[in-house]
């Protein structure tokens, strides 16, 4: 890059001598790109070097707050040193992902001991699961939390949703609805789950879930998976409601409760005497 | 307006123009084709008034739109199981490889006008024919109105419950999306789990291994050509034995075992029940019109790998796949290098008697009673205690059944174990027939009781009144004779006695006979008689 510039403009100043109509000579325009260039090359080293500088510091502070937000909230049953305790699981190598999902959905801190942990309402803000995140990140390289880019859904939804029916359906059922597992675990509705905690759970495998990582399933594989969980959320049922998306038995149901019900209180009503 | 039509009695001496012409048109069809005998026989047939009576008639008109809405289907259905490719409409299957079968349910969901609706008008039809063909049976069976002359109507009604089942389940099968691809696997497993012959039935039956390219086009011809063809047929004996038969009723003021109470077929019957189609049918299609059913679009066309959580059969397989599921686990043994498939055989064994018992129920009830008497008034189900009770014990052992294909489910939407709710249904399929038997009984003894005691002494009025002499006393209000008639007119059974036959032995039949009576009739209470009666109105309250 540095060369090119220099080799660019000698021609382009013998080229003005030639011309005496005073004419801007054709390499003009590279020539001011290049000055542009350089410009907004060095603005921007000066101003990186200078953000990083920045950037450290508040790192440093959201580590900081990290720290003390699990010791807090997180090393009674994960140990002061992420080591784990006899109640809970060592949290060494996993991941800002792993925190993100488990603190951002609100099932850590747990609420109570059970077969699983359960999906309830944020403890803490965004600010506070990103410091927990970065804290326990620094502790031990994990899952690093996803790129935007894989979060947009606007991958493939046909691949995703044949991923998806060979990879997720068997435990949260072909719609996303959930499922049963054992010991009174089961595997969670998929409906309005945020992209960013559907890719942390794939990577992570939080409860019961098995770790599906990049060489299970690829990135944009994950984007597509998304894409058909997102397609799934934003379109209406083509069919009318949907009964809960559990298939037959909710199907079975309605018909002997609400239509064989309409039914008989129809003939009820049609066998009445007058009186 | 209507002062000055019934002012003018002479229109209705001269027959308007339509009147002529509707009498022209009959006697034109009468001379040749003799169709007034018909009409006159069949029009003057009675049909007694109750909502009960009207459910086997829900069956028959949802039958009817299942025939009209699959009409419609098989215009656009491809029964093949040839790859294509989808490019249709539903965005999370493009590009996806799928058999026609399942391509061609698609474009009827999504790119023929209509075609979505009428899928869901048929299958939630069929939903509807089963249900109601079980709802039916049951007031057959609660009533006593299988007992002779209609045993063999029964068996015939047991048949299209089979046969409706079996067309329900062929066209489960249909669309060849993946929960019917699961459901056709546990049909291949139930299959290979036969000893000796399982694995060659089901290398027969789906040309091959599992899934094969053959089944789709096979089950096609026996849900529309096969199927329906012997259920129309046996629908029309069907009938036509309710028409011989003549409908029963229930006890009542003139309701004897020898009339029908009721009003004729023409007009008012057929008027009503052309109306009662439509409303069966606004129902159907209204129920399809706002309520999703078998969403092949999320399920995604077959695939042996993949199997979604809560895959379950349509309601009328589900004490099947449930009986399946209670099975305790490591039930094979291994005889001499072969797998013997308990788990699969027991299933078979229990589903299939707890089936014929249901079919010969009429003639095992027969036996016992040795009644060979024509019935014709309806039983209520408290004056036959014991049948009540084993059909309330039957009923809850299919619940049971049913219950545990749903297991998963339970389990999720109740907080529970899917452990706990397999035992709890393993328990209770043996446990709760019999807590049901039981109870049962004892509720319409109580209410046979209850019967006997308003039917003798009226209701209790709340009414105290003070004597002249200082006494109080509660008013008892009689009751009319109307209603005391149907608390009292029931039939009195006995425990058959032992007889020695002309040889003078007593025979091992006889015996058993005799202790099956006996257990049917034990704990009885007399209907109460005309002496009762009036003796105890004489006591003044």
């Amino acid at each position: 890059m540095a060369t090119a510039p220099r080799s660019a403009t000698r021609p382009a100043k013998s080229a003005r001598k030639q011309r005496a109509a005073g004419r801007r000579h054709p390499l003009a325009t590279v020539a001011l790109i290049m000055v542009g260039l350089i410009g907004t090359g060095g603005a921007y080293a000066l101003f990186t070097s200078s953000a990083t500088a920045e950037t450290q510091t508040a790192a440093a502070a959201q580590l900081d707050d990290g720290g003390k937000l699990f010791a807090a909230n997180c090393a009674t049953c994960h140990g002061m040193a992420l080591q784990g305790t006899t109640q809970g699981p060592s949290l060494i190598g996993v991941g800002a992902a792993a925190v993100d999902f488990q603190v951002g959905t609100g099932r850590m801190p747990l609420a109570a001991t059970g077969p699983q942990a359960e999906e309830k309402p944020p403890q803490f803000t965004d600010a506070q699961v990103a410091a927990l995140a970065a804290y326990v990140a620094s502790k031990g390289p994990g899952p690093a939390i996803p790129a935007a880019e894989y979060l947009t859904g606007t991958g493939d939804a046909a691949a995703g949703a044949e991923l998806f029916r060979i990879n997720c359906a068997m435990c949260h059922n072909v719609a996303g609805a959930g499922g049963a597992l054992t010991e009174g675990k089961y595997a969670p509705s998929l409906a309005g789950v945020s992209a960013q905690h559907i890719y942390e759970a794939m990577v992570t495998g939080p409860q019961n879930m098995p770790v599906f990582n990049d060489d299970n399933i690829s990135p944009a594989d994950k984007a597509n998976i998304i894409t058909y969980l997102r397609y799934l959320d934003q379109t209406p049922t083509p069919g009318g409601f949907d009964l809960g998306n559990l298939g037959p038995v909710s199907e079975g149901l309605f018909i002997w409760i609400f239509g064989l019900g309409a039914v008989v209180a129809i003939t009820i009503w049609l066998t009445a005497r007058s009186n | 307006m209507s002062t000055t039509e019934t002012t003018r009695p002479e229109t209705a001496l001269e027959p308007t123009r339509g009147a002529r012409f509707t009498g022209w048109a009959g006697n034109y069809l009468d001379e040749r084709t003799s169709i007034s005998g018909l009409v006159k026989e069949l029009g003057r047939k009675i049909f007694p008034d109750h909502w009960s009576f009207m459910l086997g008639e829900v069956a028959l008109y949802s039958f009817i739109v299942i025939l009209l809405s699959g009409t419609f289907l098989t215009f656009f259905f491809q029964a093949s199981m040839a790859t294509q490719v989808y490019d249709g409409s539903w965005v999370p299957l493009k590009g996806i490889e799928m058999s026609a079968a399942m391509k061609s349910t698609l474009d009827i969901s999504f790119d023929i006008r209509g075609g979505l609706l009428m899928r869901q008008v048929h299958h939630w039809a069929a939903l509807l024919f089963i249900a109601s063909i079980g709802l039916h049976m049951l007031r057959i069976y609660f009533t006593g109105a299988f007992r002779k002359p209609r045993e063999i109507n029964w068996l015939i009604g047991f048949t299209l419950f089979i046969l409706a089942m079996l067309e329900g389940f062929t066209g489960y099968s249909l669309p060849d999306d993946l929960l019917s691809g699961n459901g056709l696997r546990i049909i291949d497993g139930m299959v290979k789990g036969i000893p000796i012959v399982g694995t060659w039935t089901s290398y027969l039956i789906f040309g091959g291994e599992f899934p094969g390219t053959d089944i789709v086009g096979r089950l096609y011809t026996v849900h529309i050509l096969l199927g329906p063809a012997i259920l129309v047929a046996a629908l029309g004996v069907h009938l036509l034995l309710l028409v011989i038969n003549k409908h029963t009723q229930f006890a009542g003021p003139g309701h004897t075992n020898d009339n029908v109470v009721g009003v004729p077929i023409m007009p008012v019957f057929a008027a009503k029940a052309g109306g009662f189609f439509f409303i069966i049918f606004g129902v159907i299609v209204l129920i399809a019109s706002f309520f999703t059913i078998n969403p092949i679009w999320v399920y995604g066309p077959y695939d042996p790998s993949p199997v979604s959580a809560g895959t379950q059969p349509d309601w009328y397989i589900g004490f099947a796949d449930g009986a399946l599921r209670l099975v305790p686990p490591g039930w094979e043994l291994e005889l001499g290098g072969y797998t013997l498939s308990l788990n699969i055989l027991l299933v078979l064994i229990v589903v299939g008697v707890f089936l014929v018992v249901v079919a010969l129920y009429p003639f095992i009830e027969g036996w016992i009673t040795g009644d060979q008497r024509e019935h014709h008034i309806a039983d209520r189900p408290r004056n036959a205690p014991v049948r009540t009770a084993i059909g309330a014990a039957g009923v809850t052992f299919y619940a049971m059944l049913w219950a545990a294909a749903s297991s998963d489910l339970i389990a999720t939407h109740f907080r529970l174990t899917i452990e706990g709710v397999i035992h709890g249904c393993q328990v209770l399929l043996i446990v709760g027939p019999i807590i049901a038997y039981f109870v049962t009984k004892r509720v319409c003894v109580g209410l046979q009781k209850k019967d006997r005691e308003i039917a003798m002494h009226g209701y209790e009025s709340g009414r105290i009144v003070r004597l002249p002499g200082g006494e109080y006393i509660e008013v008892h209000e009689q009751l009319d004779d109307y209603e005391r008639w149907k608390l009292v007119s029931f039939e009195d059974y006995k425990p058959l006695m032992i007889r020695p036959d002309k040889k003078g032995r007593i025979t091992v039949n006889q015996r058993l006979r005799a202790a099956a009576s006996s257990w049917f009739f034990e704990d009885r209470i007399a209907p109460v008689s005309r002496g009762e009666i009036e003796s105890s109105h004489d006591g003044g309250h």
